[in-house]
Protein backbone atom coordinates (compact mmCIF):
# COMPACT_ATOMS: atom_id res chain seq x y z
CA UNK A 1 0.00 0.00 0.00
CA UNK A 2 1.45 3.42 -1.14
CA UNK A 3 1.66 6.16 1.63
CA UNK A 4 -0.90 8.91 0.38
CA UNK A 5 -0.83 11.69 3.65
CA UNK A 6 2.89 12.05 5.18
CA UNK A 7 3.64 14.38 7.96
CA UNK A 8 6.74 15.04 9.29
CA UNK A 9 7.71 17.51 11.75
CA UNK A 10 4.83 19.76 12.29
CA UNK A 11 4.86 21.79 14.76
CA UNK A 12 2.64 25.16 15.60
CA UNK A 13 2.35 28.05 17.93
CA UNK A 14 -0.26 29.78 19.39
CA UNK A 15 2.12 33.14 20.83
CA UNK A 16 3.86 31.08 23.41
CA UNK A 17 1.31 28.43 23.85
CA UNK A 18 2.93 25.15 21.77
CA UNK A 19 -0.30 23.44 20.06
CA UNK A 20 1.83 20.81 17.73
CA UNK A 21 4.99 19.71 18.93
CA UNK A 22 7.16 18.13 16.41
CA UNK A 23 4.13 15.44 14.80
CA UNK A 24 5.12 12.66 12.49
CA UNK A 25 2.92 10.51 10.99
CA UNK A 26 2.63 8.29 7.55
CA UNK A 27 -0.77 7.03 6.70
CA UNK A 28 -0.96 4.26 4.34
CA UNK A 29 -3.80 4.80 1.19
CA UNK A 30 -6.93 2.62 2.53
CA UNK A 31 -5.94 2.62 6.61
CA UNK A 32 -8.42 4.40 8.68
CA UNK A 33 -6.79 5.68 11.73
CA UNK A 34 -8.16 7.23 15.15
CA UNK A 35 -7.19 9.94 16.35
CA UNK A 36 -7.86 10.37 19.88
CA UNK A 37 -6.47 12.78 22.82
CA UNK A 38 -7.47 14.99 25.83
CA UNK A 39 -9.18 18.20 25.38
CA UNK A 40 -6.66 21.17 23.73
CA UNK A 41 -4.32 18.02 22.93
CA UNK A 42 -4.24 19.55 19.25
CA UNK A 43 -6.46 17.51 17.51
CA UNK A 44 -8.51 19.81 15.64
CA UNK A 45 -5.12 22.21 15.30
CA UNK A 46 -3.37 19.19 13.57
CA UNK A 47 -6.60 18.72 11.01
CA UNK A 48 -6.29 22.22 10.30
CA UNK A 49 -2.91 22.27 9.66
CA UNK A 50 -3.36 19.10 7.21
CA UNK A 51 -6.06 20.66 5.61
CA UNK A 52 -4.46 24.07 5.32
CA UNK A 53 -6.86 26.29 7.02
CA UNK A 54 -3.71 26.93 9.34
CA UNK A 55 -0.73 27.08 8.44
CA UNK A 56 2.21 24.77 10.17
CA UNK A 57 5.41 26.54 11.19
CA UNK A 58 8.12 23.66 10.93
CA UNK A 59 7.98 20.46 8.94
CA UNK A 60 6.27 19.64 6.35
CA UNK A 61 3.07 17.74 4.55
CA UNK A 62 3.10 15.47 2.20
CA UNK A 63 -0.09 14.54 0.10
CA UNK A 64 0.00 11.90 -2.49
CA UNK A 65 3.37 12.16 -3.18
CA UNK A 66 3.17 15.75 -3.50
CA UNK A 67 3.97 18.52 -1.25
CA UNK A 68 1.11 20.79 -0.30
CA UNK A 69 2.54 23.06 2.73
CA UNK A 70 2.22 25.71 -0.13
CA UNK A 71 -1.03 25.00 -0.89
CA UNK A 72 -3.87 26.77 0.31
CA UNK A 73 -6.98 25.13 1.80
CA UNK A 74 -9.18 25.49 -1.28
CA UNK A 75 -5.94 23.93 -3.40
CA UNK A 76 -5.72 20.90 -1.16
CA UNK A 77 -9.50 20.07 -1.37
CA UNK A 78 -9.20 20.03 -5.03
CA UNK A 79 -6.28 17.70 -4.75
CA UNK A 80 -8.54 15.18 -2.49
CA UNK A 81 -8.45 15.65 1.01
CA UNK A 82 -12.01 16.56 2.54
CA UNK A 83 -13.22 17.59 6.02
CA UNK A 84 -15.75 18.21 8.59
CA UNK A 85 -16.06 21.04 10.82
CA UNK A 86 -16.18 20.16 14.45
CA UNK A 87 -19.21 22.50 14.74
CA UNK A 88 -21.20 22.30 11.68
CA UNK A 89 -20.38 25.15 9.04
CA UNK A 90 -23.02 24.54 6.48
CA UNK A 91 -23.78 27.53 3.91
CA UNK A 92 -27.39 29.04 5.38
CA UNK A 93 -28.55 30.17 2.72
CA UNK A 94 -28.38 27.52 0.28
CA UNK A 95 -30.57 24.07 0.24
CA UNK A 96 -28.93 20.72 1.72
CA UNK A 97 -28.58 19.34 -1.89
CA UNK A 98 -26.89 23.08 -3.07
CA UNK A 99 -24.67 22.79 -0.04
CA UNK A 100 -23.30 19.47 -1.77
CA UNK A 101 -23.23 21.02 -4.83
CA UNK A 102 -20.91 23.68 -4.27
CA UNK A 103 -18.14 21.16 -3.46
CA UNK A 104 -19.19 19.01 -6.31
CA UNK A 105 -18.60 22.07 -8.69
CA UNK A 106 -15.22 23.71 -6.92
CA UNK A 107 -13.53 20.23 -6.43
CA UNK A 108 -14.55 16.95 -7.66
CA UNK A 109 -15.25 18.87 -11.06
CA UNK A 110 -11.78 20.20 -10.98
CA UNK A 111 -10.38 16.41 -11.17
CA UNK A 112 -10.64 14.39 -14.25
CA UNK A 113 -11.47 11.07 -12.42
CA UNK A 114 -14.36 12.58 -10.36
CA UNK A 115 -15.61 14.65 -13.00
CA UNK A 116 -19.99 15.25 -12.89
CA UNK A 117 -21.59 15.91 -16.11
CA UNK A 118 -23.96 19.16 -15.30
CA UNK A 119 -27.04 17.54 -15.86
CA UNK A 120 -26.03 14.77 -13.55
CA UNK A 121 -25.28 16.59 -10.53
CA UNK A 122 -28.85 16.43 -9.04
CA UNK A 123 -29.05 13.08 -8.90
CA UNK A 124 -25.37 13.30 -7.18
CA UNK A 125 -26.63 15.38 -4.57
CA UNK A 126 -30.02 13.38 -3.71
CA UNK A 127 -27.60 9.95 -3.87
CA UNK A 128 -24.92 11.88 -0.90
CA UNK A 129 -27.85 13.22 1.05
CA UNK A 130 -29.65 9.82 0.70
CA UNK A 131 -26.26 8.09 2.20
CA UNK A 132 -26.75 10.24 5.06
CA UNK A 133 -30.24 9.51 5.59
CA UNK A 134 -30.72 13.65 4.24
CA UNK A 135 -32.84 12.92 1.08
CA UNK A 136 -36.25 13.70 1.68
CA UNK A 137 -34.90 17.34 3.10
CA UNK A 138 -32.72 17.88 0.07
CA UNK A 139 -34.77 21.39 -1.01
CA UNK A 140 -34.98 22.24 2.75
CA UNK A 141 -32.37 25.18 4.59
CA UNK A 142 -29.87 24.14 7.06
CA UNK A 143 -31.47 26.21 9.78
CA UNK A 144 -34.75 23.29 9.77
CA UNK A 145 -31.75 21.07 10.59
CA UNK A 146 -31.30 19.67 14.12
CA UNK A 147 -27.16 19.48 15.46
CA UNK A 148 -27.49 16.14 14.75
CA UNK A 149 -28.75 16.31 11.15
CA UNK A 150 -26.18 19.15 10.78
CA UNK A 151 -23.43 16.84 11.35
CA UNK A 152 -24.53 14.32 9.13
CA UNK A 153 -24.75 17.33 6.55
CA UNK A 154 -21.54 18.30 7.24
CA UNK A 155 -20.29 14.80 6.39
CA UNK A 156 -21.83 13.98 3.28
CA UNK A 157 -20.52 18.07 2.25
CA UNK A 158 -17.38 16.44 2.70
CA UNK A 159 -18.03 13.26 0.79
CA UNK A 160 -19.38 15.67 -2.14
CA UNK A 161 -16.05 16.18 -2.99
CA UNK A 162 -14.98 13.29 -3.82
CA UNK A 163 -11.95 12.85 -1.41
CA UNK A 164 -8.92 10.10 -1.33
CA UNK A 165 -8.83 11.11 2.15
CA UNK A 166 -11.63 12.21 4.35
CA UNK A 167 -11.13 14.26 7.84
CA UNK A 168 -14.25 13.77 10.61
CA UNK A 169 -13.64 15.93 13.09
CA UNK A 170 -15.72 14.64 15.73
CA UNK A 171 -19.08 14.19 13.17
CA UNK A 172 -20.48 11.65 16.41
CA UNK A 173 -20.52 14.08 18.94
CA UNK A 174 -24.29 13.90 20.52
CA UNK A 175 -25.50 11.15 18.20
CA UNK A 176 -27.70 8.33 19.63
CA UNK A 177 -26.41 4.92 20.51
CA UNK A 178 -28.06 4.30 16.96
CA UNK A 179 -26.95 6.63 15.26
CA UNK A 180 -23.28 6.24 15.75
CA UNK A 181 -23.55 3.00 14.82
CA UNK A 182 -25.08 4.55 11.67
CA UNK A 183 -22.52 6.77 10.93
CA UNK A 184 -19.60 4.09 11.51
CA UNK A 185 -21.46 1.85 9.20
CA UNK A 186 -21.29 4.53 6.62
CA UNK A 187 -17.45 5.52 6.93
CA UNK A 188 -16.93 1.83 7.03
CA UNK A 189 -18.27 1.67 3.82
CA UNK A 190 -16.82 5.12 2.56
CA UNK A 191 -13.65 3.01 3.39
CA UNK A 192 -14.75 0.00 1.52
CA UNK A 193 -14.42 1.90 -1.72
CA UNK A 194 -10.84 3.40 -1.37
CA UNK A 195 -11.49 6.16 1.15
CA UNK A 196 -8.91 6.69 3.39
CA UNK A 197 -10.69 7.95 6.69
CA UNK A 198 -9.26 9.54 9.99
CA UNK A 199 -11.63 9.70 12.46
CA UNK A 200 -10.89 12.74 15.67
CA UNK A 201 -13.79 11.24 18.25
CA UNK A 202 -14.00 10.92 21.82
CA UNK A 203 -16.53 7.78 22.22
CA UNK A 204 -14.33 5.26 22.68
CA UNK A 205 -16.79 2.57 21.82
CA UNK A 206 -16.90 3.98 18.47
CA UNK A 207 -12.98 4.50 17.82
CA UNK A 208 -12.28 0.71 18.92
CA UNK A 209 -14.95 -0.28 16.72
CA UNK A 210 -13.76 1.73 13.68
CA UNK A 211 -9.91 2.39 14.00
CA UNK A 212 -7.35 0.15 12.17
CA UNK A 213 -4.60 2.45 14.01
CA UNK A 214 -4.78 4.37 16.72
CA UNK A 215 -3.04 7.98 17.51
CA UNK A 216 -3.02 9.52 20.82
CA UNK A 217 -2.00 13.18 21.23
CA UNK A 218 -1.33 14.79 24.63
CA UNK A 219 -0.90 18.31 25.08
CA UNK A 220 0.81 18.79 21.10
CA UNK A 221 2.93 15.60 20.99
CA UNK A 222 2.11 12.50 19.75
CA UNK A 223 2.07 10.04 22.49
CA UNK A 224 1.23 6.59 21.02
CA UNK A 225 0.82 4.98 17.56
CA UNK A 226 -0.22 1.34 16.84
CA UNK A 227 -3.27 -1.28 16.93
CA UNK A 228 -5.89 -0.05 19.15
CA UNK A 229 -5.96 -2.42 21.30
CA UNK A 230 -2.32 -2.22 22.40
CA UNK A 231 -2.52 1.89 22.51
CA UNK A 232 -5.65 2.00 24.91
CA UNK A 233 -3.21 -0.58 27.43
CA UNK A 234 -0.64 1.95 26.65
CA UNK A 235 0.91 3.74 30.10
CA UNK A 236 1.15 6.91 29.10
CA UNK A 237 -2.16 6.71 27.41
CA UNK A 238 -4.03 6.06 30.68
CA UNK A 239 -1.90 8.08 32.07
CA UNK A 240 -3.20 11.17 30.13
CA UNK A 241 -6.83 10.38 30.35
CA UNK A 242 -7.51 8.60 34.21
CA UNK A 243 -4.29 10.95 35.88
CA UNK A 244 -1.67 8.83 37.58
CA UNK B 1 -35.70 30.47 -18.51
CA UNK B 2 -32.53 29.84 -20.05
CA UNK B 3 -30.49 33.42 -19.92
CA UNK B 4 -31.00 33.91 -24.48
CA UNK B 5 -34.99 33.73 -23.18
CA UNK B 6 -34.14 35.88 -20.74
CA UNK B 7 -32.24 38.40 -22.21
CA UNK B 8 -34.86 38.79 -25.03
CA UNK B 9 -37.39 39.43 -22.98
CA UNK B 10 -35.46 41.97 -20.90
CA UNK B 11 -34.73 43.63 -24.82
CA UNK B 12 -38.52 43.27 -25.86
CA UNK B 13 -39.87 44.81 -22.32
CA UNK B 14 -37.07 47.99 -23.39
CA UNK B 15 -38.17 48.36 -26.91
CA UNK B 16 -41.77 48.96 -25.83
CA UNK B 17 -40.41 51.20 -23.11
CA UNK B 18 -38.64 53.38 -25.32
CA UNK B 19 -40.60 53.62 -28.40
CA UNK B 20 -44.00 53.89 -25.87
CA UNK B 21 -41.52 57.06 -24.20
CA UNK B 22 -40.47 58.51 -27.87
CA UNK B 23 -44.08 57.96 -28.99
CA UNK B 24 -45.97 60.10 -25.71
CA UNK B 25 -42.50 62.69 -25.92
CA UNK B 26 -42.66 63.84 -22.30
CA UNK B 27 -38.91 65.12 -22.15
CA UNK B 28 -39.46 64.47 -18.19
CA UNK B 29 -40.30 61.23 -18.49
CA UNK B 30 -36.31 60.23 -20.02
CA UNK B 31 -34.92 62.25 -16.83
CA UNK B 32 -36.86 60.66 -14.56
CA UNK B 33 -36.56 56.76 -16.44
CA UNK B 34 -32.33 57.60 -16.66
CA UNK B 35 -32.25 58.17 -13.02
CA UNK B 36 -33.90 55.66 -12.29
CA UNK B 37 -32.39 53.34 -14.44
CA UNK B 38 -28.98 54.53 -13.20
CA UNK B 39 -29.87 53.71 -9.68
CA UNK B 40 -30.96 50.01 -11.25
CA UNK B 41 -27.34 49.58 -12.05
CA UNK B 42 -25.38 50.98 -9.33
CA UNK B 43 -27.71 48.76 -7.25
CA UNK B 44 -27.25 45.50 -9.57
CA UNK B 45 -23.57 46.44 -9.31
CA UNK B 46 -23.30 47.23 -5.53
CA UNK B 47 -25.09 43.84 -5.23
CA UNK B 48 -23.23 41.36 -6.87
CA UNK B 49 -20.14 42.09 -3.91
CA UNK B 50 -22.31 43.10 -1.36
CA UNK B 51 -25.78 40.65 -1.89
CA UNK B 52 -24.06 37.50 -3.82
CA UNK B 53 -21.12 37.45 -2.06
CA UNK B 54 -21.76 39.43 1.58
CA UNK B 55 -19.06 42.03 1.29
CA UNK B 56 -20.67 45.40 2.26
CA UNK B 57 -18.91 48.49 -0.07
CA UNK B 58 -19.99 51.71 1.43
CA UNK B 59 -16.84 53.52 -1.14
CA UNK B 60 -19.94 53.15 -4.18
CA UNK B 61 -18.97 56.81 -4.78
CA UNK B 62 -15.63 55.88 -5.73
CA UNK B 63 -16.25 53.67 -8.26
CA UNK B 64 -19.69 55.50 -9.01
CA UNK B 65 -16.80 58.79 -9.60
CA UNK B 66 -14.24 57.19 -11.70
CA UNK B 67 -16.69 56.50 -14.39
CA UNK B 68 -18.10 59.86 -14.40
CA UNK B 69 -14.51 61.31 -14.45
CA UNK B 70 -13.15 58.92 -16.63
CA UNK B 71 -15.77 60.89 -19.29
CA UNK B 72 -14.95 64.16 -17.75
CA UNK B 73 -10.74 63.25 -18.95
CA UNK B 74 -12.19 61.66 -22.09
CA UNK B 75 -14.50 64.87 -22.80
CA UNK B 76 -11.55 67.00 -22.39
CA UNK B 77 -8.80 64.98 -24.15
CA UNK B 78 -10.76 62.81 -26.94
CA UNK B 79 -14.29 64.55 -27.37
CA UNK B 80 -14.29 62.66 -31.07
CA UNK B 81 -14.96 59.35 -28.80
CA UNK B 82 -19.08 58.31 -28.67
CA UNK B 83 -20.17 58.38 -25.24
CA UNK B 84 -20.70 54.38 -25.83
CA UNK B 85 -16.98 53.84 -25.89
CA UNK B 86 -16.33 56.44 -23.02
CA UNK B 87 -18.56 54.17 -20.98
CA UNK B 88 -16.84 50.86 -21.96
CA UNK B 89 -13.20 52.34 -20.98
CA UNK B 90 -14.79 54.49 -17.66
CA UNK B 91 -16.09 50.59 -16.84
CA UNK B 92 -12.78 49.02 -17.39
CA UNK B 93 -10.79 51.68 -15.29
CA UNK B 94 -13.45 51.56 -12.39
CA UNK B 95 -13.52 47.24 -12.80
CA UNK B 96 -9.60 47.68 -12.18
CA UNK B 97 -9.90 50.29 -9.74
CA UNK B 98 -12.14 47.11 -7.82
CA UNK B 99 -9.80 44.56 -8.50
CA UNK B 100 -6.88 46.91 -7.19
CA UNK B 101 -9.45 47.47 -3.80
CA UNK B 102 -10.03 43.91 -4.03
CA UNK B 103 -6.13 42.79 -3.62
CA UNK B 104 -5.81 45.30 -0.64
CA UNK B 105 -8.88 45.11 1.19
CA UNK B 106 -10.20 41.66 0.84
CA UNK B 107 -7.97 40.11 3.73
CA UNK B 108 -10.33 42.33 5.52
CA UNK B 109 -13.40 40.48 6.69
CA UNK B 110 -17.43 41.87 7.76
CA UNK B 111 -17.01 45.63 8.94
CA UNK B 112 -13.44 46.23 8.41
CA UNK B 113 -13.76 46.15 5.11
CA UNK B 114 -16.82 48.52 4.77
CA UNK B 115 -14.52 51.16 6.59
CA UNK B 116 -11.31 50.56 3.64
CA UNK B 117 -14.22 51.05 1.07
CA UNK B 118 -15.43 54.37 3.04
CA UNK B 119 -11.63 55.37 3.16
CA UNK B 120 -11.49 54.76 -0.63
CA UNK B 121 -14.28 56.90 -1.29
CA UNK B 122 -12.80 59.90 1.20
CA UNK B 123 -9.05 59.39 -0.94
CA UNK B 124 -10.15 59.68 -4.14
CA UNK B 125 -12.75 62.48 -3.77
CA UNK B 126 -9.47 64.44 -1.98
CA UNK B 127 -7.75 63.31 -5.01
CA UNK B 128 -10.05 65.07 -7.88
CA UNK B 129 -10.74 68.06 -5.68
CA UNK B 130 -7.27 69.27 -5.92
CA UNK B 131 -7.06 67.60 -9.70
CA UNK B 132 -6.84 70.79 -12.10
CA UNK B 133 -7.67 69.28 -15.23
CA UNK B 134 -11.01 67.83 -14.02
CA UNK B 135 -11.88 70.98 -12.83
CA UNK B 136 -10.83 70.30 -9.19
CA UNK B 137 -12.75 71.88 -6.44
CA UNK B 138 -14.43 74.51 -8.95
CA UNK B 139 -16.12 71.91 -11.10
CA UNK B 140 -16.39 70.63 -14.96
CA UNK B 141 -18.60 71.40 -17.29
CA UNK B 142 -19.55 69.26 -19.90
CA UNK B 143 -21.72 70.54 -22.68
CA UNK B 144 -24.05 67.56 -23.84
CA UNK B 145 -24.33 67.88 -27.89
CA UNK B 146 -28.31 69.80 -28.72
CA UNK B 147 -29.09 66.55 -30.73
CA UNK B 148 -29.23 62.97 -30.07
CA UNK B 149 -26.51 60.59 -32.91
CA UNK B 150 -28.33 57.87 -34.36
CA UNK B 151 -31.97 58.08 -33.05
CA UNK B 152 -32.20 62.11 -33.19
CA UNK B 153 -34.54 63.94 -30.84
CA UNK B 154 -33.32 65.47 -27.37
CA UNK B 155 -30.09 64.35 -25.98
CA UNK B 156 -31.49 63.12 -22.82
CA UNK B 157 -33.38 60.46 -24.92
CA UNK B 158 -30.28 59.25 -25.91
CA UNK B 159 -28.84 59.22 -22.70
CA UNK B 160 -31.93 57.13 -21.47
CA UNK B 161 -31.54 54.89 -24.05
CA UNK B 162 -27.79 53.87 -23.38
CA UNK B 163 -28.70 53.30 -19.49
CA UNK B 164 -31.30 51.01 -20.59
CA UNK B 165 -29.40 49.22 -23.07
CA UNK B 166 -26.71 49.08 -20.29
CA UNK B 167 -29.53 47.92 -17.76
CA UNK B 168 -30.02 45.13 -19.95
CA UNK B 169 -26.64 43.63 -19.69
CA UNK B 170 -26.15 44.41 -16.26
CA UNK B 171 -29.28 42.45 -15.33
CA UNK B 172 -28.40 39.50 -17.90
CA UNK B 173 -25.27 38.94 -16.09
CA UNK B 174 -26.79 39.09 -12.55
CA UNK B 175 -29.20 36.66 -13.48
CA UNK B 176 -26.67 34.42 -14.64
CA UNK B 177 -24.50 34.70 -12.16
CA UNK B 178 -27.28 33.52 -10.02
CA UNK B 179 -27.19 29.76 -10.71
CA UNK B 180 -23.88 29.42 -12.27
CA UNK B 181 -20.94 27.70 -10.83
CA UNK B 182 -19.59 31.53 -9.78
CA UNK B 183 -23.11 32.14 -7.99
CA UNK B 184 -22.69 29.20 -5.86
CA UNK B 185 -19.28 30.28 -5.04
CA UNK B 186 -20.51 33.99 -4.40
CA UNK B 187 -22.66 32.41 -1.94
CA UNK B 188 -20.76 29.60 -0.41
CA UNK B 189 -18.59 32.66 0.62
CA UNK B 190 -21.24 34.72 1.89
CA UNK B 191 -22.15 31.87 4.18
CA UNK B 192 -18.78 31.05 5.94
CA UNK B 193 -15.77 31.89 4.00
CA UNK B 194 -13.87 29.18 5.91
CA UNK B 195 -16.09 26.02 5.02
CA UNK B 196 -15.94 27.70 1.17
CA UNK B 197 -12.22 26.97 1.27
CA UNK B 198 -12.63 23.70 2.68
CA UNK B 199 -15.13 22.17 -0.30
CA UNK B 200 -12.41 23.85 -2.92
CA UNK B 201 -14.29 27.08 -3.85
CA UNK B 202 -11.06 29.58 -4.55
CA UNK B 203 -12.48 32.61 -2.26
CA UNK B 204 -9.66 34.79 -3.12
CA UNK B 205 -10.06 34.75 -6.27
CA UNK B 206 -14.03 34.96 -6.64
CA UNK B 207 -13.86 37.76 -4.55
CA UNK B 208 -11.63 39.46 -6.89
CA UNK B 209 -14.08 38.35 -9.21
CA UNK B 210 -16.70 40.16 -7.48
CA UNK B 211 -14.82 43.40 -6.43
CA UNK B 212 -13.80 43.94 -10.86
CA UNK B 213 -17.60 42.81 -11.83
CA UNK B 214 -19.46 45.10 -9.33
CA UNK B 215 -16.76 47.76 -9.52
CA UNK B 216 -16.77 47.79 -13.06
CA UNK B 217 -20.78 48.32 -13.32
CA UNK B 218 -20.82 50.83 -11.03
CA UNK B 219 -18.59 52.65 -13.05
CA UNK B 220 -20.61 52.32 -16.36
CA UNK B 221 -23.35 53.40 -13.86
CA UNK B 222 -21.39 57.06 -13.45
CA UNK B 223 -19.96 57.38 -17.02
CA UNK B 224 -22.61 59.40 -18.59
CA UNK B 225 -23.37 61.08 -15.63
CA UNK B 226 -21.63 64.51 -17.02
CA UNK B 227 -23.71 64.36 -19.83
CA UNK B 228 -26.48 64.38 -18.03
CA UNK B 229 -25.64 66.70 -15.46
CA UNK B 230 -23.81 69.05 -17.90
CA UNK B 231 -21.73 69.95 -14.95
CA UNK B 232 -19.72 67.73 -12.23
CA UNK B 233 -18.17 68.69 -9.42
CA UNK B 234 -16.50 66.50 -6.43
CA UNK B 235 -18.94 67.49 -3.91
CA UNK B 236 -22.00 66.41 -5.80
CA UNK B 237 -20.01 63.17 -7.52
CA UNK B 238 -19.12 61.98 -3.95
CA UNK B 239 -23.13 62.40 -2.37
CA UNK B 240 -23.49 60.10 0.28
CA UNK B 241 -26.75 59.95 -1.70
CA UNK B 242 -25.43 57.56 -4.57
CA UNK B 243 -23.74 55.48 -1.61
CA UNK B 244 -27.04 55.37 0.50
CA UNK B 245 -29.46 54.94 -2.76
CA UNK B 246 -27.09 51.80 -3.63
CA UNK B 247 -27.59 50.31 -0.76
CA UNK B 248 -31.01 50.57 0.24
CA UNK B 249 -32.42 49.44 -3.31
CA UNK B 250 -30.82 45.71 -3.29
CA UNK B 251 -32.14 45.74 0.74
CA UNK B 252 -35.43 46.67 0.09
CA UNK B 253 -36.32 44.63 -2.84
CA UNK B 254 -33.96 42.18 -1.94
CA UNK B 255 -30.19 41.39 -2.01
CA UNK B 256 -30.70 37.50 -3.01
CA UNK B 257 -32.06 37.87 -6.53
CA UNK B 258 -31.03 40.31 -9.70
CA UNK B 259 -34.79 41.21 -8.79
CA UNK B 260 -34.82 43.06 -6.06
CA UNK B 261 -32.57 46.05 -7.32
CA UNK B 262 -34.57 46.37 -9.78
CA UNK B 263 -37.68 46.21 -7.58
CA UNK B 264 -35.72 48.71 -5.04
CA UNK B 265 -34.51 51.35 -7.98
CA UNK B 266 -38.44 51.16 -9.56
CA UNK B 267 -40.03 51.68 -5.75
CA UNK B 268 -37.15 54.24 -4.38
CA UNK B 269 -36.11 56.05 -7.35
CA UNK B 270 -39.51 56.59 -8.48
CA UNK B 271 -40.81 58.03 -4.68
CA UNK B 272 -37.59 60.02 -4.98
CA UNK B 273 -38.66 61.52 -8.25
CA UNK B 274 -42.39 62.01 -7.52
CA UNK B 275 -41.17 63.97 -4.39
CA UNK B 276 -39.30 66.01 -6.26
CA UNK B 277 -42.26 67.22 -8.91
CA UNK B 278 -45.11 66.38 -7.59
CA UNK B 279 -47.62 68.99 -5.74
CA UNK B 280 -47.15 67.09 -2.61
CA UNK B 281 -46.14 70.86 -1.35
CA UNK B 282 -48.68 72.45 -2.12
CA UNK B 283 -51.56 70.30 -1.31
CA UNK B 284 -49.99 69.71 2.28
CA UNK B 285 -49.16 73.31 2.95
CA UNK B 286 -45.38 72.71 3.79
CA UNK B 287 -42.21 72.87 2.00
CA UNK B 288 -40.01 69.41 1.90
CA UNK B 289 -36.43 70.22 1.51
CA UNK B 290 -34.12 68.28 -0.95
CA UNK B 291 -32.74 66.27 1.39
CA UNK B 292 -35.76 64.74 2.70
CA UNK B 293 -35.36 62.22 0.07
CA UNK B 294 -32.33 60.60 2.38
CA UNK B 295 -35.07 60.51 5.52
CA UNK B 296 -37.19 58.78 3.18
CA UNK B 297 -34.46 56.23 1.87
CA UNK B 298 -33.17 56.10 5.28
CA UNK B 299 -36.48 55.20 6.95
CA UNK B 300 -37.58 52.90 4.42
CA UNK B 301 -33.95 50.60 4.52
CA UNK B 302 -34.27 50.14 8.53
CA UNK B 303 -38.08 49.34 8.12
CA UNK B 304 -36.97 46.91 5.68
CA UNK B 305 -34.25 45.49 7.65
CA UNK B 306 -36.40 44.74 10.50
CA UNK B 307 -39.67 44.14 8.98
CA UNK B 308 -38.25 41.88 6.14
CA UNK B 309 -34.83 41.39 5.87
CA UNK B 310 -35.31 39.51 2.73
CA UNK B 311 -36.25 42.41 0.88
CA UNK B 312 -39.30 42.42 -1.02
CA UNK B 313 -38.41 39.29 -3.07
CA UNK B 314 -38.03 37.45 0.28
CA UNK B 315 -41.84 38.12 1.15
CA UNK B 316 -43.08 37.16 -2.40
CA UNK B 317 -40.87 33.68 -2.80
CA UNK B 318 -42.12 30.20 -1.05
CA UNK B 319 -40.66 29.44 2.22
CA UNK B 320 -38.83 26.26 1.88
Amino acid sequence: MSTLLEVSGMGKRFGGFVALDLIDLNLPEGQRLGLIGPNGSGKSTFVNCVCGTLRNETGQVRFAGQRVDALSAHERTRLGMARSFQLPRPFASLSLAENLRVPILYAANTRAESRIAQAAIPARCQEMLSLVGLADKAERLPSDLTQIEMRKLELARAMASSPRLLIADESLAGLSHAEVDEILALLIRLNEQGITVIMIEHIMRAVLAFSQRLVVLVAGRKVADGDPKDVVRDPEVVRAYLGE
Amino acid sequence: MRNAAFALILTAVAAVLFIALRWVNYSYAFVAGYAVLQFLVLGTGWNILGGYTGYVNFGVTAFFAIGAYTTVVLHKAAPFLPLPVMMLIGGTIAALAGLGTGYLTLRLRGVFFSIATLALAVVLQTLITNWDFVGGARGAYVIPPRTAPLIGGDYKQYLFLIMLITSIVVLVVARALERSTLGYGFAAIRDDEAAAEATGVPTLRLKLIATSLSGGFMGLAGAPMPYFMGYLNSTSTFDLNYAVNALAMPLIGGTSSWAGPVIGAALVGGLQEWLRVSNLQEWLHISIPSEANVLIVGVLMVTFVIAAPQGIVGLFRKKR
